[in-house]
């Protein structure tokens, strides 16, 4: 199955976040590893941000030999996804999607297209038009 | 090694972890200051952030390096897995394609330093998919290099002159509207502010500018690369 990974500056709301996608997975489901926040050595207590060693380690963990699609947060999420990229194993690099995909919207999207099997473009796709739903509600 | 009277024409290990000290001394005695200047068109974490990436690397000098490669990939991993926010992958590709370039040196002289340097801002403006102009660090980071180069014959003359390089991209970020980062969801109302990103890679050069200056640090005269001078 494709993994999934999500990569917040909060790790609250990344876990919130993957709580609520796998809602719609009950039983089974891909494997969704997160990657947010950053230690603060002071404290020991999580902080805001992005870390890109561990986006690249989430991004090993979740890979089955299918692939993995990234959902991000904004702003320095994605440069840290980016960077990830520059360390983690080339093979799995090349059945790596980084998706534009908003994070709520597309984790589900993504969850869902990734839970009946789809390559790791299809979830991308599927999890880039996940908001188009909540235009369409808005529309009605 | 650094002596009174020997310029220094080559950065060893020795130099350049005293650099990356130097470093973690002028982001610590700046880090309000950054987050001041952040504080006004971004975040408000640039000191905060760039504390805590600079201490993880302090705590990183003491180990054993083969070459200038291996400590300066360290620092660049320990950058993008400390600093939080976008600054940590800037940077961190900054010191990893630094290191890169750098490969198998034991020391690195007037052009290999040149090389690295620019490797490193390479690596900056791929990132960020950004150039000179948008009010980010790379206003410091190329007229920096522009004034090295320019200065030629002596690391030591090329070291200082591109230090004063990224003093006065600092300052010339003031005037500029943002089209990158946080600041740029600001617009218009970005004109007027020190970019937190060129203060911090001033800091870097003024820090590199100490190793190489006869005698160390010197508080006053045009050495003095301080963020307040924009104020």
């Amino acid at each position: 199955m494709t993994g999934i990974v999500v990569v917040s500056h909060s790790r609250q709301l990344a876990e919130a976040a993957v709580d609520l996608a796998r809602q719609m997975v009950r039983d089974g489901g891909p494997r969704i590893e997160i990657a947010a926040g950053v230690q603060d050595p002071e404290t020991d207590q999580p902080g805001l941000g992005t870390d890109a060693a561990a986006i690249s380690a989430a991004i090993e963990e979740a890979d089955d030999g299918q692939g993995v699609v990234v959902l991000m947060d904004l702003g320095s999420a994605i440069l840290s996804a980016r960077t990830a990229l520059e360390f983690t194993e080339p093979d799995i690099v090349e059945r790596t999607r980084l998706s534009w995909a908003p994070l709520v919207e597309g984790l589900v999207g993504a969850v869902v297209t990734a839970a009946s099997g789809a390559d790791p473009a299809e979830v991308a796709a599927q999890a880039e038009v996940a908001s188009e739903a909540k235009h369409q509600q808005l529309a009605d | 090694m650094t002596s009174e009277n020997t310029p220094v024409s080559e950065l060893g290990l020795h130099e350049l972890t005293t650099w990356l000290r130097r470093c973690t001394e002028l982001i610590d005695e700046n880090a309000p200051h950054l987050t001041d200047l952040d504080a006004a068109i971004g975040d408000a974490d640039h000191g905060a952030n760039m504390q805590r990436g600079f201490d993880a690397v302090a705590g990183i000098l003491d180990g054993e390096y083969e070459d200038v490669q291996a400590l300066m990939k360290k620092v660049g991993m320990t950058l993008v897995s400390s600093v939080g926010g976008a600054s940590g992958p800037l940077y961190g590709t900054f010191f990893l394609r630094f290191a890169t370039s750098a490969k198998g040196a034991d020391a690195l002289d007037l052009h290999a330093l040149f090389a690295a340097l620019q490797a490193g801002v390479h690596g900056i403006e791929e990132r960020g998919k950004s150039m000179i102009g948008q009010k980010t660090m790379l206003d410091a980071w190329v007229p920096a290099l522009d004034a090295y180069q320019r200065a030629g014959e002596t690391l030591q003359g090329a070291v200082l002159a591109g230090a004063a390089g990224a003093q006065e991209g600092r300052d010339a970020t003031g005037p500029m509207e943002a089209t990158k980062g946080r600041a740029s969801y600001l617009g218009e109302r970005s004109v007027g502010h020190i970019d937190p990103g060129a203060a911090s890679t001033a800091l870097l050069w003024e820090a590199l500018a100490d190793v190489v200056r006869p005698g160390g640090p010197t508080p006053d005269g045009e050495a003095d690369a301080d963020g307040e001078a924009a104020s």
